[in-house]
């Protein structure tokens, strides 16, 4: 199988979809010429003009409930929104219309519409440009969440997303978008609330979103090498969650870990954790501990952002503190 | 006059008097204590959703606002349907999940009533945006209100629409009142000035002349299917009522005189029914006689809608996502 980048594989995505069906376009600002800043649509234009590879004014509101609008209608509209930060810009429209017009039209409004936008942190762009706010997304009711670790699931999920007739928001991690995958050249799918088994192990879980796979990879790799083995899950859509696939995976192992590069308090591990404490208690050994982003604003210094996000060590540090039992002392 | 005029003439002041009887049974239903919730009267506007829906086609997409219940019955929904909405009942457009306020009907291209106040400008924009994409001619008309003027996103989809030449029309029924504050506190300089400076050819109108009305909007509807959109038409008109239904002591921001001007002098049924008679296209009874059957009507919608049950309990997690039965399940 070929390697391509993760940039590479939106690419392909938005291409594949944009041939099959025509009622698919893109709209954001510097989508067209430009490619976006991290040149992710670089020549989807040449193939499907400016009609249907469409540059806006700088007025992220104002695209969003335009793409509504055109999503209700019977278009297909794929929103670029080029930093995850600038959907504090757009709250209205994803979270009062799109989300919501199923739901209070009884059914008959469909809003088929994909919001591709990003997050992550340590690219030293400081507070506005750095956030991981998917959970603000997950939190609203009539919303998909995807959150592609790889190449892979960047690709898989993007064609599940423009086919679902849902709105969906896909977040992709800005620093992964020059990291290669294997990614089959033959058309695949990746259906929406089915988790993968990124690494099987049993004495711990160690639950990774987006950026924070590879953390939890990198860390098992390195429990291993200490006689622990840890089982690496990547849930891959958040809403919907695959609950069952977390819930058998904490009831086999008894202790878990969650990582997002959320903010911690009120955010995605905070959420996954309680879910495995409401239906896994009888089986753990040990609390289930969430490690998130620092809860503060993301500083630009590198010697302070860097201590802000969840790294391997700390995961396998947290992990070795729940196989000694120190954390229920602790508790 | 030819008979097709005489019939078109006939059923604008037929959903005129709808709107208005819809609206006069809906007050009485929140008055009674009948209806949940608030509702906000369209009463005093109806020749602005008339004048401007009977130009266009059903396929023609409109967005609404909170006062919202004359476009749904000038785009030609059914009291029925509509009063089962108001009342939280299964057999409502939106099977009791939207209200009064999220009122849609898409079956007559009615996007839906918005809560936001201007929030339904980006979706009129993107219908339009749509008609354009796939090669139709649909047009879309987007009704709000002088108060949303004040909201940003207004100029940011007036300023895409004029740079493609989208297929829509704005439309703000300037009633003079932003909630209960005057227009002349809230909008600086002109409200059509500032869809010019966008280089789109706007219009002012009396909003209580439903054939005026009529008239400008097929000339834009037709100029907007060739290709010659966007359009903005600013009408002023008046609500008889507070900004909602509970707004009953209004004196503090505006005077009994006033309101009852409009209602003498200015009523924009009145108007239209004085000018059929004289032109010898209906005679009073005639008139008195359609009035008497649109009464009956809603009464019977009403008493419909009261005894119509409410959905059942499992509904509630229903049509949150479009592939997913229940989503709690």
């Amino acid at each position: 199988m070929r390697n391509i980048t993760l940039s590479q594989a939106v690419n392909e995505a938005l291409a594949e979809e944009m041939r099959r069906d025509e009622s698919v376009f893109i709209i954001g600002e510097d989508v067209a010429e430009a490619g976006t800043p991290f040149k992710v649509l670089s020549g989807l234009v040449e193939e499907f003009g400016t009609e249907r590879v469409v540059d806006t004014p700088i007025a992220e509101p104002g695209f969003m409930g335009l793409a509504v609008g055109a999503a209700m209608t019977g278009a297909r509209p794929v929103v670029d929104l080029m930093f995850g930060d600038f959907i504090f810009l757009i709250m209205d429209q994803l979270c009062n219309q799109a989300a919501k017009t199923h739901y209070m039209s009884g059914g008959k409004l469909n809003v088929p519409l994909v919001l591709r936008t990003n997050l992550g942190a340590t690219r030293r762009s400081a507070a506005q440009h750095s956030q991981s706010l998917h959970a603000l997304v997950a939190h609203i009711p009539g919303l998909k969440v995807a959150l592609p670790s790889s190449a892979y699931e960047a690709k898989g999920l993007m064609k599940t997303a423009i086919r679902d007739n849902n709105p969906v928001v896909i977040f992709e991690d800005k620093l992964m978008y020059n990291d290669k995958a294997p990614v089959p050249e033959d058309e695949f799918l990746i259906p929406f609330g089915e988790a993968n088994i990124k690494r099987e192990g049993h004495d711990i879980t160690l639950i990774g979103t987006s950026s924070m796979v590879q953390v939890c990879e990198k860390a098992a790799e390195i429990l291993e090498q200490e006689g622990i083995s840890a089982e690496v899950i990547d849930p891959r859509t958040i809403v919907p969650l695959d609950e069952k696939t977390l819930i058998e995976s904490a009831k086999k192992t008894s202790r878990v870990i969650v990582v997002d590069e959320g903010h911690q308090s009120f955010g995605i591990t905070g959420e996954i954790a309680g879910r495995i404490n409401e239906k896994a208690f009888y089986h753990l050994d040990a609390p289930v501990l969430r490690m998130g982003a620092m809860d503060v604003p993301v500083p630009f210094s590198p010697a302070l952002e860097d201590i802000t996000v969840p790294t391997p060590e700390a995961v396998a540090a947290n992990a070795r503190l729940l196989m000694s039992g120190e954390m229920i002392h602790a508790a | 006059m030819t008979n097709t005029n005489a019939e078109d003439y006939l059923r604008m002041y037929r959903q005129m008097v709808r709107i208005r009887t819809f609206e006069d049974n809906a007050n009485q239903l929140y008055l009674s204590a009948k209806m949940p919730g608030l509702t906000h009267m369209y009463s005093g506007e109806e020749a602005v959703a008339v004048g401007i829906c009977e130009a266009l086609r059903t396929t023609d997409k409109i967005t609404s606002t909170h006062r919202g219940h004359g476009h749904c019955v000038a785009k030609g929904a059914d009291f029925k349907e509509m009063f089962c909405e108001l009342l939280g009942k299964e057999e409502g457009y939106c099977r009791g999940k939207g209200g009064s306020m999220h009122i849609a009907d898409q079956s007559n291209g009615n996007l839906g009533a918005n809560a936001i106040v201007g929030g339904s400008m980006g979706i009129a924009t993107g219908a339009a945006f749509t008609s354009k994409l796939l090669g139709k001619d649909d047009v879309a008309v987007c009704f709000f209100g002088d108060g949303a003027t004040a909201q940003g996103l207004m100029y940011e989809v007036m300023n895409m629409a004029a740079l493609w030449k989208l297929p829509v029309i704005y439309a703000c029924e300037n009633n003079g009142y932003s909630e209960y504050t005057r227009t002349d506190e809230i909008a600086a300089g002109s409200i059509t000035a500032r869809a010019e400076a966008f280089g789109m050819e706007a219009f002012q109108i009396d909003g209580q002349d439903v054939l005026a009305v009529n008239e400008l909007s097929q000339r834009l509807i037709a100029r907007c299917r060739k290709g010659e959109g966007p359009f903005f038409i600013e009408l002023m008109t008046y609500r008889y009522h507070g900004h909602h239904v509970g707004d009953i002591n209004r004196e503090y921001y505006r005077s009994k005189a006033e309101e009852k001007d409009w209602r003498e002098n200015r009523d924009p049924i009145t108007r239209f029914r004085s000018w059929l008679v004289e032109e010898g296209i209906a005679s009073e009874e005639e008139i008195e006689a359609m009035n008497a059957e649109i009464k009956t009507d809603a009464a019977a919608a009403v008493e419909y809608a009261l005894a119509a049950k409410y959905p059942d309990a499992s509904e509630v997690d229903m049509h949150v996502f479009t592939d997913v039965e229940h989503a709690l399940a």
